[in-house]
């Protein structure tokens, strides 16, 4: 599949629950990927389930953390702390496997 | 003693284990209460046991019946899924949802979607769980079922242990939860969930015997209870699932002591005259053709002359069969039909397993509150089931119209004649009274006798009669006993007219000895009376001797007086002394 590379072609959103590790590492994980890759072109918004948890079943969330790839479709989901790059850039097709 | 009377009162000295009743007919019997409050339970089986309907019945009959609100997450079955499925049961699922009565969560995991990278935790589903529970405030949970997780996440490590926290968290929040898993292979479940549960387990199971299925439920362990340890069949239908105790626990019913007739003047005659106990159990045996079907319709329309409610479950012939049948021996059930005090349920016995079977008649029963009911026969349902669960749902048939006080008679097939000392169904120990028909072959001709085999607490006749089935109905005659040893039929008959004509030579012959002594009598009376005269003149003639004899001396002590006279006169007074002395001889 070719993605259009128009203006913010990339939306993510990152499930988390609370200020845990494993939250805090994806974060800074997912960050430092975007700006590698994507730079301007990803928008990230990060969703506290502790705060939101309703938000949860929409989005078929049951790992923590998660996260989801809403734009290009498909959805894509990746879930764990992000500690595998490799993983991450494949499982968000920004690098072909 | 003080100690058993403190065992006694345990239950309002020390706190029991709380039960969260499932409202499910039959398996709040068998676990005294229902599953344990507050803890989680597992329901295993293989794939189309039950498993989702019996969880799910839980948290809707929780809902409707005991009023708590529960939720259902399933891992496999969409929410609307769900809605159709008990929607079949008469549940509106989407209505009890918009009451918030109960919260369908829907956790779709697909394996392509998504990718696994270092660490992660199940709070997700946590937080989606605790948040459907608050948002109603749920008692109630079913995780249906969790394994999914297994196929759709790889890190097994992490799983197991957020398992162990999901059922550590589930009591914390103090929910009633059925964690339901598939059965695996030497395991109760694929992935080892019974490590994790082990507070009650029930194992589901459905199994094909001779091409027919019952469903079997068995309660592997419940921590801290008493339970059912057998397997118990259960069966969804209409109604949901029921289960259904093998046996009653106690032998304690009440009994009556009123009595109820047979229809059959002649068989109640047998009974002690009076028939049987209402509430007791009547199994009429008898081969092929030998007019169980008539007794037991005799039987039917005497409830209904009565007044009183009766069904008849038919495994072998149409309701419409039995009426056409019956009117040839002079029974109209059609008018009980109409009257609504007969009811008919007739089923093939292959249409569905016993167990079917047997819930379907306590559906019946239930529902049309009947004073008798007829099973006829229920040899057929030897058909669908080896003998062993047969008689158990007999006996279970048995104990629930006892409970009821209802009165019930079974036919039964013999199929030969050398064995009817016993039912295939080995019922004859379990009822109270035992009828048997049998073909009595002789002279060349069939005729039927019958006789009762037992009749518990009653006197009752232990005389074969023979049974006869006529137009104007049945009826039973005392068999002839003759030198040749019992007929029936038309040797009877035969046998009847010869005694009759033998009656009436000998009538004739009596009468004849009667005359001849009449006549003898009259002889000997004549006779009597001629020699009476005879004697009568002898006398007579003895009498005129005597008294002539008497007059002669009398006349001649005159004679002599006078001569004597004479003599004085003419001899001189100095003879006077002397004339004394003969005088005084004399």
């Amino acid at each position: 599949m070719t993605p259009v590379k128009t203006k913010k072609a990339w939306e993510l959103r990152l499930y988390v629950a609370g200020q845990t590790p494993k939250s805090i590492t994806a974060l800074t994980n997912l960050q430092r990927y975007c700006e590698e890759h994507l730079k301007g072109q990803y928008v990230i918004e990060v969703i506290d389930l502790l705060e939101k948890p309703q938000l949860a079943e929409g989005d078929q969330i049951f790992a923590i953390p998660t996260l989801v790839r809403k734009v290009p479709e498909p959805i894509r989901k990746i879930i764990g702390d992000l500690s595998n790059e490799e993983k991450v850039l494949v499982g968000l097709n920004i690098r072909p496997a | 003693m003080s100690k058993s009377s403190k065992n006694k009162s345990t239950p309002s000295l020390y706190p029991q284990l709380a039960k969260s009743p499932t409202g499910i007919t039959g398996l709040d019997e068998i676990t005294t209460g229902g599953l344990p409050k507050g803890r989680p339970t597992l329901i295993c089986g293989e794939a189309g046991s039950g498993k989702t309907l019996l969880s799910l019945e839980f948290i809707i009959r929780g809902a409707l019946e005991f009023n708590e609100p529960g939720v259902f997450m399933a891992f496999e079955e969409k929410a609307d899924e769900l809605a159709m499925n008990v929607a079949s049961l008469g549940f509106d699922l989407k209505k009890m949802q918009a009451q918030g009565k109960i919260r369908v969560d829907h956790v779709h995991i697909e394996r392509s979607e998504i990718e696994e990278t270092g660490e992660y935790d199940l709070d997700g589903l946590f937080i989606r769980l605790g948040h459907a529970i608050d948002s109603i405030g749920a008692k109630r949970v079913v995780l249906d079922t969790i394994e999914n997780l297994f196929s759709g996440l790889t890190n097994q490590r992490i799983l197991r242990s957020e398992l162990v926290r999901l059922f550590h968290w589930l009591k914390e929040k103090g929910v009633t939860a059925i964690i339901t898993g598939e059965r695996g292979d030497g395991k109760l479940t694929r992935q080892g969930l019974e490590e994790y549960v082990s507070d009650c387990v029930i194992v589901l199971d459905h199994r094909v015997i001779d091409q027919i299925s019952t469903r079997r439920l068995r309660i592997v362990k419940y921590r801290g209870s008493l339970h059912g340890t057998n397997e118990y069949p259960f069966l969804i239908d209409e109604d949901g699932i029921s289960v259904l105790p093998v046996t009653s626990l106690h032998l304690a019913k009440q009994v009556q002591t009123e009595r109820i007739t047979t229809g059959i003047p002649g068989l109640d005659q047998m009974l002690g005259g009076k028939g049987f106990f209402r509430g007791s159990s009547i199994l009429v045996s008898g081969t092929a053709g030998t007019g169980k079907t008539s007794i037991a319709g005799y039987f039917a329309a005497e409830t209904c002359k009565r007044g009183e409610k009766c069904i008849y479950f038919s495994f072998e012939e149409s309701p419409k069969q039995i009426i056409r049948n019956m009117h040839s021996i002079g029974l109209n059930l059609e008018q009980y039909l109409e009257a609504g005090l007969l009811n008919f349920h007739a089923s093939r016995p292959t249409l569905y397993g016993l167990e079917m079977h047997l819930v379907a008649m306590h559906k019946h029963i239930k529902r049309f509150k009947p004073d008798t009911v007829v099973l006829d026969p229920i040899t057929n349902l030897i058909t669908i089931g080896p003998v062993g669960d047969v008689k158990s749902m007999l006996i279970r048939l048995l104990d629930f119209l006892m409970e009821e006080q209802i009165t019930v008679m079974f036919t039964a097939l013999s199929l030969n004649t050398i064995v009817n000392e016993q039912t295939d169904e080995g019922v004859s120990s379990l009822v109270d009274a035992w009828l048997l028909v049998r073909d009595i072959e002789y002279n060349g001709e069939r005729n039927r006798g019958m006789y009762v085999m037992k009749s518990r607490g009653m006197k009752h006749s232990n005389q074969v009669r023979e049974f006869l089935i006529t137009d104007e109905g049945l009826s039973l005659v005392d068999v002839y006993l003759g030198p040749d040893g019992v007929l029936t039929g038309s040797a009877r008959e035969a046998e009847q007219l010869k005694e009759h004509t033998g009656q009436a030579l000998r009538d004739y012959a009596l009468d004849r000895k009667d005359r001849e002594i009449m006549r003898k009598r009259k002889v000997l009376e004549s006779k009597i009376s001629s020699l009476q005269t005879e004697f009568e003149s002898v006398e007579e003639e003895l009498n005129k001797v005597y008294m002539e004899e008497e007059l002669r001396k009398e006349v001649m002590e005159k004679n002599r007086k006078e001569i004597l006279k004479l003599r004085r006169e003419t001899v001189a007074e100095k003879d006077e002394a002397t004339a004394k002395k003969p005088g005084k001889k004399k």
